[in-house]
């Protein structure tokens, strides 16, 4: 059975489906519980699985994943929201020095199999505090997993993938496509593997790289494209460390054009690392210079946001460069 | 209730400086258990001064020793069910090993070899143990807080009687993960005890300049439950104050901050000189009120102490030491397999990747 929902409804619908099965799952967050989060991600899942597994917490970042690494040690597998990624830096020690290293430091003697969910990135009209993409900070970070569904179908895949993982995982949520993007989902149980990139859309000329909400502006940049007779892959990274470096090579070496696309900023963004990765292990395959369109080297803004953010026409731009090199 | 320090009020204390007590107060032991808590505290001295030999001889990198605060480690977790839990911080090596980590184990821990369960990881002291649910911590302030009233909260979700002691010191008060943690604990009564030993000393900056509050156990009044004061010097104190916060816990009354006011009698650390901020006087005045000593006479006082039980105990306990020492030295050390080991469950690709190209160039 299939049902037609939107990523927010994937991930309500991934969230409830891992509470049956596994009574250790608990949800903790501001906001999660009667409310049902600010996004509704969380919706009737309170009034389903009552307040010990679906916990309203006070409002403090450390304290939610500082609480849940505790629960983790003790055997529960706590699923944490941090309500935008703008606001998961007052958590960032406790994800980095523990969450993260906390398998490693102990010889392997304990674990901390969080899940932190978080909506993020650009396009709500959110200002400079609700529009982040923080990844690159985490991608950085060894003991985490990092991974950013596009899809309704890949969102309650990899979220189930996510919760059954043994290791930490930071669950980024495009919420611009929360509602925007509607898709097939099968109903009950499935997963879709962390770690491995999908191809959304096939092409000789160009690679493009990208993940989130994003792909979508890349999908059209790439329809565009192919007006022109350009034929452009579009690849969706889906998890960013540890990413698909298969896919990226394979991808690469076919077009011999790469194009790195994300709404964070650029320097050190994770284009950086996609560049860095086919400067080492492809450079003579490729046939032009790699281009990053990404968010600008400044804060997020509140009315520029629509310059600030890539839109197909930046994405088009940088086709038709690597393409006419 | 006796009154020995200054800010002395509602200060929990059974064995008087000279040894005297409060009969009143005292927690009732059997003279086996009195002897043990004497035993456990003569270990960690003895243990401390041999480990800072080892560095000072290079045989360890670094080392931080317990001496004048003794009593606030064993005495509290000495009110722990084996099932319990501890969310320690740098000075409680003691606990662990009063909870079964063996010494051999604690040694190889601060000498980071193949015998070391942590795999050399961390630095010295810096230990962990599962099977005494002694969790592994960092050196980063305070952030062992949050994680006690998660597991705290998780037994409580589970319908489990356990009870987490969280271990802090005075400098951790000051972190915003205390704060978070204190109120978490207060608003879900998990049951965790907060035992802050409050030493005088955050490396150089004195108590007086971490807090403007007259104690740190009045903070537990913000966030809702209660906080003791109590002697940390004195063993008997410590226990009976944190034996109390341990039943309150386990009978679902939720937290407790216990302050045990104690003294640094050392270095913060091996890499620290003391005399660049404080007074040989200062200490000397605390050397006089050493827990070992106190204890001690309190034991002679009870007819369990002698000077040949003493003289047989430092023997014994220096015999186990040498030949942990001789143990933990005799392991192999780390192949650079187990740098890559453990980052996460399995080894992915880049790790495998970076492993192998190490092993290249080696």
């Amino acid at each position: 059975m299939m049902a037609h929902l939107t990523i927010v409804q994937a991930v309500n619908d991934a969230l409830r489906t891992e509470m049956k099965r596994n009574p250790n799952v608990v949800i903790l967050g501001e906001d999660v519980g009667k409310v049902g989060g600010v996004f509704r991600a969380t919706d009737g899942l309170y009034q389903e699985f009552g307040p010990e597994r679906v916990i309203d917490t006070p409002l403090a970042e450390s304290g939610i994943i500082g609480t849940a690494i505790g629960m983790a040690a003790y055997g529960l597998k706590p699923i944490a929201e941090i309500q935008f990624m703008d606001f998961i830096y007052p958590a960032y020690d406790q994800i980095v020095s523990e969450l993260a290293k906390f398998r490693w430091r102990s010889g392997g003697q304990y674990a901390a199999p969080v899940v932190i969910r978080t909506p993020y990135g650009g396009g709500i009209k959110g200002g400079l505090y609700h529009s982040q993409s923080a990844e690159a900070y985490f991608v950085h970070t060894p003991g985490l997993k990092v991974v950013v569904p596009s899809t309704p179908y890949d969102t309650k895949g990899l979220l189930i993938a996510s919760m059954r993982d043994e290791d930490p995982v930071l669950f980024m949520e495009p919420k611009k496509i929360y509602r925007a993007i509607k898709g097939e989902v099968p109903e009950g149980d499935y997963t879709v593997p962390l770690g491995v990139a999908r191809v959304v859309r096939e092409g000789n000329d160009v690679s493009i790289f990208s993940y989130g909400a994003m792909i979508h502006t890349c999908l059209e940049a790439a329809e565009k494209a192919g007006t022109e007779g350009i034929k452009t892959e579009v690849i969706d990274l889906r998890t960013l460390l540890p990413f698909d470096k298969e896919a990226i090579m394979k991808s690469a070496t076919k077009t011999g054009r790469v194009v790195v696309v994300h709404e964070a900023p650029k320097t050190c963004g994770f284009g950086a690392e996609v560049s860095a990765l086919l400067a080492e292990e492809a450079i003579e395959y490729l046939r032009a210079p790699i281009v990053r369109v990404t968010g600008f080297d400044t804060p997020f803004p509140y009315t520029l946001e629509n310059v600030y953010l890539p839109d197909a026409d930046r994405i088009l731009n940088a086709i038709k460069r690597v393409v006419n090199f | 209730m006796a009154r020995t320090t200054e800010k002395s009020h509602d200060l929990l204390q059974i064995i008087r400086d000279d040894g005297l007590r409060d009969r009143t107060l005292e927690p009732s032991l059997t003279d086996a258990q009195l002897k043990e808590l004497y035993k456990w505290m003569l270990l960690v001295r003895v243990l401390d001064q041999r480990m800072l030999n080892l560095q000072r001889q290079g045989r360890i990198g670094f080392y931080g020793t317990v001496t004048g605060e003794e009593a606030a480690v064993i005495g509290s977790a000495y009110a722990l069910k084996k099932e319990d839990w501890i969310l320690p911080a740098l000075r409680q090596g003691g606990a662990a090993l009063m909870r079964g980590f063996p010494l051999s184990l604690y040694i190889a821990q601060c000498i980071g070899n193949s015998l070391d369960v942590q795999k050399g990881r961390q630095m010295p002291c810096h230990y962990g143990y599962k099977p005494a649910n002694f969790v592994a911590w960092s050196s980063n302030i305070a952030t062992q807080l949050p994680h006690a009233v998660g597991v705290a909260y998780a037994a409580k979700i589970k319908k489990d009687p356990t009870v987490v002691m969280a271990y802090l010191g005075d400098g951790a008060t000051s972190e915003g993960d205390f704060h978070v943690a204190a109120n978490m604990a207060g608003v879900w009564k998990a049951p965790v005890v907060f035992l802050c030993q409050n030493n005088q000393w955050a490396i150089s900056v004195p108590f007086s300049q971490q807090t403007a509050a007259e104690s740190i156990a009045i903070k537990a009044t913000a966030y809702g439950f209660q906080g003791v004061r109590v002697d940390g010097n004195d063993v008997l104190a410590v226990y009976k104050a944190a034996q109390t916060a341990v039943d309150r816990a386990r009978a679902g009354e939720g937290p407790t901050l216990v302050e045990a006011v104690t003294y640094r009698i050392g270095a913060h650390s091996s890499s620290d000189d003391p005399s660049r901020y404080r007074s040989e006087e200062e200490v000397e005045r605390w050397r006089k009120r050493d827990p070992i000593d106190r204890y001690k006479n309190y034991l002679r006082q009870r007819g369990l102490w002698s000077q040949n039980f003493e003289s047989q105990l430092q023997e014994e306990l220096n015999a186990q030491i040498s030949l942990a020492i001789t143990e933990a030295e005799a392991a192999p050390a780390l192949t650079v397999d187990s740098l890559f080991e453990d980052v996460y469950a399995q080894m992915p690709w880049h790790l495998r990747e970076q492993l192998e190209n190490l092993k290249k160039t080696r």
